[in-house]
């Protein structure tokens, strides 16, 4: 049996380890993970602050996501324009967006550039003006958005399909709200949000690029380090998750539309869940692996039923899903889920074979190198590493993780959590 | 950086780069939706994703999942005037992708049966643009913007076409247009030239040349005025979209019109797998997003061998009337024909420029994409000496070629209304 080759010696060092990442706690509690590479002529910052959308009120639902992206529309050093102008006019830019535990932001600048990005990211951060003017021309933006959205049918079909899995939980709920609770936010409430959940605490910052991680530690320290606000508020508690007690199917109809895409699953994992990798490499198995697995070979190499057909494993702090999509006909829409869930079926009675299981774990290690060739992808590497609390070593050891798996232990997850008769079926289409 | 031509015509581009243990690996073939006859709209596409199908040596399973098990990615495109096949693959394992890519030049099957599937799935993948308004919206104006160049139909192809066209018409396609003589192969990566050079000599060397496949040569008379249109459809927001008639990738005017898109819309995004810059300070930002008549507004310029299009992308604000924003527009670009941009305006586009050119030099497959592409409607050589052209510009040649471009007589202006059912 072929377990896939033993990653190269000189691969497995190019990774990122505790010899080559710089972590440091700042007194105020923010964590500085920086990783230096030379050959590259810039630097990406990214992080979190724990300023998510499970702080939102209902009625305000999308404050949150509001508030984060108002952070850039004006400051009391820098007005939007001056902002923007300082950004773009060196080729630099910076973007906030928003989950139900964090903000998160990420920023890519030249190597000279890096004292300027990082001054406006603090500035953002620590006091944003939320002008009026801007806020409105914010809030056009996101209603915007939020019109566009209800008429995509994939977007359609993942909200659809979290309310059902995540019924009376917090993750059901859109993160960008809903027309009415957007138009019912004022410009105080995002002052208000700032105030209370926008903080050292919690805040994690990576920078991966020209930059020596001694500088790197020294710049957050010299802006964030006297930062402080006792009135943080501590990330709300997640409610107990009720799963479906049997297949449930919900349509949503979006009139003149050609296609339909369609969402069918199960809530999931925690990143942190001991079965998080053999989920994830069953669920390669099941529909991601070369052209989208068994999904993709049944649904649209045997069928050709949808040009996209594959499944999802979401998994973050708290529950994750276990999701297919695809994008099929309207006549169609039976035939798909159908063929799904008897793949479905198939998977958790059957389990995997050694060489599906082979090909998939050496998929995993061998796509490391890419995975983390930029810097982006590095940064994105220290933040996992960090958020989920996997240790610096992690990208080291992970071929011994991804080796350990047997298809026993992936059968033995799939039966846990892809419960193939209660199943959510969101429809979004004409 | 190697640029030589194999004895049956393949032209092959190499490009050390030793950053991290990856290679990318790009076959380019010259043809695509500008190379077909009426009925066949789509058909460069089709072909594209027959390739995939599998050849007697690499069935299509064992293709899939040998690149999947070493951890490669591999994928396709197909533009208006080329398509394109690439593999980025650990860098030991790049054979793997050379041998492929040799094989499936002249061995794919085209199984009538996998046709016959394929059919279905492409069609799909028509139905899923039709979703979008701005798809709707780009098929009308293309259509209207070409009365003789097949640059009229969208790359897809018409269902029409794509109901009707045979395993023949396929075949054929293939046949006549993918000989090495047609193709360009860029690799670049972690590897020494020679040593690559070797293993891609004996890859491709052994493959036939081909009789030279004719390009359908038709010239796009001058436009005759500007036209206007409307598209509708189910939503609730209006979107606008302005094209003017380009010139090619390869004249100088295409220089001038991307410093004029830097100040208009914000900087192009040069890298084919990574985000570009934010566009708030440019021009028609602060026109139309700022003064509250758009939500959003962006510009595009394609590479084409071929005058194509320098469309506008205009997302109307929710309380306003696509006209006023139409008129705000134009007031824009009148600007710019009536008053000399500034040095400093230039020189920013310039740092931005190189500023995207660094992000880009991080990604290997990148690297391997811009090899190969520039070749496709000028050399590799535009790509190299595109910041140093970029920083020969001057504002007169930027006037100049607003107002030669940007004028109504060449120009498109699209709307799509909503119609409102499902808001």
């Amino acid at each position: 049996m072929n377990r896939g080759q033993p990653l190269a010696t000189s691969i497995r060092d190019s990774l990122p380890g505790p010899d080559d990442i710089s972590r440091d706690v700042l007194p105020n509690g923010i964590v500085v993970l920086s990783r230096a590479n030379f050959n590259s002529p810039s630097v990406v910052v990214s992080g979190y602050v724990t300023a998510g959308s499970l702080f939102d009120p209902e009625p305000k639902l999308g404050l949150a996501f509001f508030t984060a992206l108002g952070l850039l529309r004006g400051t009391g050093q820098r007005d939007f324009q001056q902002i923007y102008n300082q950004l773009e006019s060196v080729g630099a830019s910076l973007s906030f967006n928003t989950g139900a535990h964090t903000a998160g932001f990420s920023g890519r600048c030249l190597r000279v550039d890096l004292p300027l990005l990082m001054g406006i990211l603090c500035d953002v951060l620590r006091q944003p003006a939320f002008p009026e003017n801007q806020v409105e021309r914010l809030r056009a933006q996101l209603l915007t958005g939020l019109a566009i959205r209800a008429q995509n049918t994939a977007d359609m079909a993942s909200l659809t399909f979290d309310e059902m899995i995540f019924a009376n939980h917090p993750y059901s709920l859109p993160e960008d709200g809903w027309p009415d609770t957007v138009r019912a936010t004022t410009r105080d409430d995002l002052a208000d949000f700032h105030r209370k959940a926008y903080g050292p605490r919690g805040m994690v910052i990576s920078l991966v690029g020209a930059v020596d991680p001694r500088q790197a530690v020294k710049l957050v320290m010299d802006l964030f380090g006297n930062w402080s606000n006792p009135a943080q508020e501590e990330v709300p508690e997640l409610p107990p998750l009720q799963p479906l007690k049997k297949t449930a199917t919900r349509r949503v109809t979006i009139p003149g539309k050609a296609q339909a895409d369609l969402v069918v699953g199960v809530s999931g994992l925690s990143r942190r869940d001991p079965d998080y990798i053999p989920a994830s490499l069953g669920n390669s198995i099941l529909g991601q692996f070369g052209m989208m697995g068994r999904i993709g070979d049944v649904v649209r190499e045997k069928s050709g039923l949808a040009y996209y057909a594959y499944s999802t494993l979401n998994a973050g702090i708290g529950p994750g899903s276990w999701e297919i999509s695809a994008g099929v006909n309207p006549a169609n829409v039976d035939k798909a889920i159908k063929l799904i869930r008897t793949e479905i079926t198939r998977f958790v009675e059957r389990g995997v074979t050694d060489e599906e299981l082979a090909d998939s774990q050496a998929n995993f290690i061998g796509r490391l190198p890419l995975s983390l060739e930029s810097n982006a992808g590095v940064a994105g590497a220290l933040l996992n590493m960090e958020r989920f609390e996997l240790g610096l070593d992690y990208y080291r050891r992970y071929p011994d993780f991804i080796h350990a798996v047997t298809p026993d232990a992936v059968l033995e997850t799939a039966r846990k959590y892809l419960q193939a008769k209660k199943l959510a079926i969101a429809i979004a289409g004409p | 950086m190697i640029r030589t031509t194999l004895p049956n015509g393949l032209l092959v581009l190499l490009k050390e780069i030793h950053t991290a243990p990856l290679i990318s690996s790009w076959v380019w073939y010259r043809v695509g939706s500008r190379d077909e006859a009426p009925g066949l709209s789509g058909i460069s596409h089709w072909v594209e994703h027959m390739q995939f199908k599998g050849t007697p040596r690499f069935p299509a399973e064992v293709l899939d999942k040998a690149i999947a098990r070493v951890g490669g990615v591999w994928n396709a495109f197909t533009y208006l005037d080329w398509t394109t096949y690439f593999e980025t693959m650990p860098a030991d394992k790049i054979d793997l992708a050379l041998q492929l890519e040799a094989d499936r030049m002249v061995n794919s099957i085209f199984d009538p049966q996998e046709v016959f599937s394929e059919r279905t799935v492409i069609i799909s993948e028509r139905e899923g643009s039709e979703n979008q308004p701005l798809f709707l919206l780009g098929e009308a104006i293309q259509k209207t913007a070409f009365r003789a160049h097949p640059y009229q139909h969208e790359v897809i192809g018409n269902l029409a076409d794509l109901q009707s066209i045979s395993r023949e018409d396929l075949y054929n396609h293939y046949r006549s247009y993918y000989v090495p003589n047609n193709a360009v192969l860029a690799v670049a990566g972690d590897f020494e030239t020679a040593v690559m050079f070797e293993a891609i000599s004996a890859a491709f060397a052994p493959i036939q040349a081909g009789e030279m496949p004719p390009r359908i040569d038709i010239e796009e008379p001058p436009p005759v005025g500007e036209q206007s249109l409307t598209v509708e459809g189910p939503g609730e927001t209006c979107y606008i979209q302005i094209a003017y008639r380009a010139p090619t990738a390869a004249e100088t005017d295409f220089d001038h019109l991307t410093a004029v898109d830097s100040l208009l819309a914000g900087p192009s995004n040069l890298n084919m797998f990574s985000a570009g810059l934010s566009n708030k300070t440019s021009r028609l930002y602060q026109a139309l997003v700022e003064k509250e008549l758009a939500v959003a507004i962006h510009g595009s310029l394609g590479t084409t061998i071929d005058p194509y299009l320098y469309t506008f992308t205009i997302t109307v604000h929710p309380s306003r009337k696509p006209e006023e924003v139409l008129a705000a527009f134009d007031d824009e670009v009148s600007r710019l024909h009536e008053t000399t941009a500034s040095p400093a305006e230039i020189e920013r586009a310039i740092k931005q420029a190189q500023a995207l050119f660094a992000y880009g030099s991080e990604n290997i497959t990148n690297q391997a994409f811009w090899l190969g592409h520039a070749e496709m409607f000028a050399s590799y050589t535009w790509f190299e000496n595109y910041l140093a052209r970029l920083s020969e510009l001057t504002p007169a040649g930027l006037r100049t070629t607003a107002q030669t471009y940007l004028q109504p007589q060449n120009r498109v202006v699209g709307v799509y209304q909503p119609t409102g059912e499902g808001s």
